[in-house]
């Protein structure tokens, strides 16, 4: 069991060594992550298809009883994470072999990139406060370096932005920590969960909850803290990009969910509605700011921020139908959201830019593409009947059973400006056609390269529309996940057997 | 930087600093001491014989490149999780094996905590050279 | 004790806030490193200081005889400096590589990912 739990990252770690290893054979280490990525994906099935069937699952690290030791826990929530990683994982390895260059390569991408699935990982399978800052940090320093790796002047720039903005959250995280244990005298997650609640001091509770949102809201880009996102997302080559829009924001959220169930009580109605405004802010905001862009991928890179909003909303309404709802919306997002930035990198290569002035006729030269795009930007819009309608409607049903209408209001108002960016890009870079006529059709690229650009789009094209046509299995299953976050009883027996839940 | 004095103390003090930086590594499993900080204090023993002499010199001292030093630590350290697999115990669970011993002597203890504390040893110093060369220009 | 840590430590977060909101990205860092090291002492001071011997335990006993100090926050202190190191050594080799690139480390003129609207256009 242990070594099942510990796989999700000691794989990619070992995997991006050894490509770093070889990054001056590019040929060598992209076909080591390539293979890395794809025993990932075998590891984090079994674990899904393991918890499905027995529930929550833990291990201990050296062989450390819990609290003491290191735990690594996967519940429902922690499975499909890992899931979807594996799956994004893959996806984008499979893209960046045709995406990135060679000189990027050699600067070490493959290495950086394992470890960054490392960090991702890792962070959702550890049950222990510190070591969630850990892998954090992993996470971070492989960002930093995929973000300025190649050295342009525009990634220097973003990055710096970058750097700076998600210190200072790793800093509120460590004061953060401080506090627990100075509070409790442990971190371990499954102990804070009866351990906080016997804190009796509300101040040091509210200030704690603050810092957290704080940390863990610049990390997923939660209104006011994510000026470093659209500073910094558009920089790197666009394989980094989708890596970084499906996964690295939503650990983020991931860190919120797990903290604000699992160890702070589910009674603490002030970071609910903290969270509730901050999420319907970064909603608002987010959309609006995409409608004011008229570049392909920066359109994207602002919604992941508005997308943000709608996960949170889920965790800030705290009921089972939320919850489930943003468990699904995550689902939904991460794979429309990486599927659409890979479709805004395969684009570029057609027209040559991502400034939607200057490039259309996508349409006409490769429909399959425009096809793609279509289920997978209506998807994000909650057009019926593909995956990001049943993600809204369960969110907007849920804040319509809590009677919050004006909560439901901007979710709609989200969807139809999200709609408005979308035919935006619809109808620039793939209805009209070329200002200067130079849109190259798929099949002018060589066969190896249409598909390792095409086959991960497609992939995950068919995973958004099935979800979309038959949702119940997913749907029971967040439900499942739902209930289990917000009773951890289940949680805290299996970490720690000797106090019996 | 060229200057005798330094370059003189340089060729002692190197030797010196490398030497009390496997001290450090050693005697770090019961008292202070360890990977990282052993780690360190060998990086700056090349950081010396880098300002000292040149660059080029410190890199040609090193041998490997940095960062593949940096990467064959890491691998070391991870290595030291598989003989708990092989056992059956959860990873990184804390394996010792006893040389030589007797009466009221343990032997020479060699355990999976000391190899991954080499790996911690040359992953820092791997680490740091590499960063320490890309800022640093002749 | 306790309370003159703390007060250290509410100075070096001001000053270090007071640092980072410089243009300056040398200010920001020297900032960044006065608060890491503040974030780092508020978990020592949340392991309560205690003048006690180190947590070892002696030849032949299954327990600590008398009161030890507490080390796990030792322990976490020293991960957080190693991190710390790490990113912060990250950081300047950025900002030297971005001073050698953009020519300024002055955060108001670097403007390149996000140009100003005038010049945006196009």
């Amino acid at each position: 069991m242990g070594w099942l739990l510990a796989l999700p990252f000691l794989l990619p770690i070992a995997t991006g060594l050894f490509a770093l290893g070889a990054r001056r054979k590019p040929r060598r280490a992209r076909t080591i992550s390539l293979l890395g990525c794809v025993g990932l994906f075998v590891i984090v099935v079994i674990i899904f298809v393991r918890v499905i069937d027995e529930g929550t699952i833990a291990a201990q690290m050296g062989n450390w009883p819990a609290p003491f030791g290191i735990t690594l826990v996967a519940d429902r929530l922690s499975a499909i994470m890992l899931l979807l990683a594996g799956l994004v994982g893959l996806a984008v390895a499979i893209f960046a072999q045709a995406d990135v260059d060679l000189r990027r390569e050699v600067l070490g991408f493959q290495g950086f990139y394992q470890l960054l699935l490392a960090g991702v990982c890792g962070s959702f399978v550890t049950g222990d406060l510190f070591n969630l800052y850990v892998w954090f940090e992993v996470m971070l320093i492989a960002s930093f370096a995929l973000l300025i790796l190649g050295g342009e002047r525009a990634q220097l720039d973003g990055g710096i932005k970058y750097v700076a903005l998600n210190l200072v959250s790793t800093l509120f995280m460590l004061m953060a920590i401080g506090m627990v244990y100075g509070l409790t005298g442990t971190l371990n997650l499954a102990a804070l969960h009866t351990a906080l609640a016997q804190v009796e001091q509300p101040a040091a509770l509210h200030m704690l909850a603050v810092l957290l949102i704080v940390a863990f809201g610049i990390k997923a880009a939660l209104f006011p803290l994510y000026f470093w996102l659209p500073a910094s997302y558009h920089v790197p080559p666009v394989a980094v990009t989708a890596v970084f829009a499906g996964l690295l924001t939503k650990v983020g959220v991931y860190a919120l969910i797990r903290t604000f169930t699992l160890i702070f009580p589910a009674d603490f109605s002030f970071a609910h509605d903290l969270l509730l405004i901050a999420a319907l802010l970064t909603m608002l905001s987010g959309v609006i700011g995409a409608a004011s862009q008229y570049e392909f991928r920066k359109i994207l890179a602002f919604h992941i921020i508005s997308q943000i909003g709608f996960l949170v909303l889920g965790l800030a309404l705290f009921s089972p139908l939320a919850l489930a709802g943003s468990i699904f919306y995550m689902v939904h997002n991460i794979v429309a959201k990486t599927n659409l930035l890979l479709i805004s990198g395969t684009a570029r290569r057609m027209t040559g830019s991502f400034n939607l002035a200057e490039i259309g006729g996508l349409y006409r030269v490769s429909p399959v593409l425009a096809a793609v795009f279509f289920i997978a930007a209506f998807s994000l819009a909650g057009f019926p009947p593909l995956s990001g309608f049943w993600a809204k409607l369960m969110l907007v049903s849920a804040s319509l059973e809590q009677a919050a209408y004006w909560v439901a209001a901007i979710a709609l108002i989200t969807g139809a400006l999200t709609l408005f960016s979308m035919s935006k890009i619809w109808s620039e870079a793939f209805w009209k056609p070329h200002p200067t006529g130079e849109a190259r059709s798929l099949t002018s690229l060589t066969v190896t390269e249409r598909i390792q650009r095409m086959l991960p789009a497609l992939l995950l094209v068919a995973i958004t529309l099935g979800l979309g046509l038959f949702p119940q299995p997913l749907i029971q299953f967040c439900e499942t996940a739902a209930k289990e976050l917000l009773d951890p009883a289940g949680y805290v027996a299996t970490v720690l057997p000797s106090r019996g839940g | 930087m060229s200057s005798v004095i330094l370059q003189g103390a340089t060729r002692l003090l190197v030797a010196l600093i490398l030497l009390f930086s496997v001290y450090m590594l050693m005697r770090g499993h019961n008292l202070p001491g360890g990977g990282f900080i052993a780690g360190l204090i060998a990086s700056a023993a090349f950081v010396l014989y880098a300002l000292a002499w040149s660059l080029q010199e410190a890199r040609a001292a090193l041998r490997v490149s940095p960062v593949k030093l940096a990467a064959i630590g890491a691998l070391l350290s991870l290595a030291s999780a598989v003989p708990g697999l092989l056992k059956g115990f959860p990873p990184f669970t804390g394996l010792w094996l006893f040389i030589g011993g007797g009466e009221g002597d343990k032997g020479i203890p060699i355990s999976t905590v000391l190899l991954f504390d080499v790996g911690i040893y040359l992953a820092v110093l791997g680490a740091v050279l590499a960063l320490f060369f890309t800022i640093e220009v002749d | 004790m306790e309370s003159a840590l703390v007060l250290v430590i509410g100075v070096m977060v001001a000053a270090g806030v007071y640092l980072m909101l410089a243009a300056n990205l040398l200010c920001y860092l020297f900032g960044l490193i006065l608060l890491s090291n503040a974030a780092n002492l508020v978990i020592f001071v949340a392991g309560r200081l205690t003048r006690a011997v180190p947590p070892l335990i002696p030849k032949g006993q299954e327990a600590p005889l008398e009161p030890v100090a507490n080390a796990l926050p030792q322990a976490m202190i020293l991960t957080a400096i190693v991190i710390g190191f790490g990113l912060l050594a990250f950081t300047l080799a950025l900002v030297v590589a971005c001073y050698r690139e953009l020519g300024t480390i002055d955060s108001d003129h670097m403007r390149l990912a996000e140009p100003p609207p005038k010049s945006g256009e196009h």
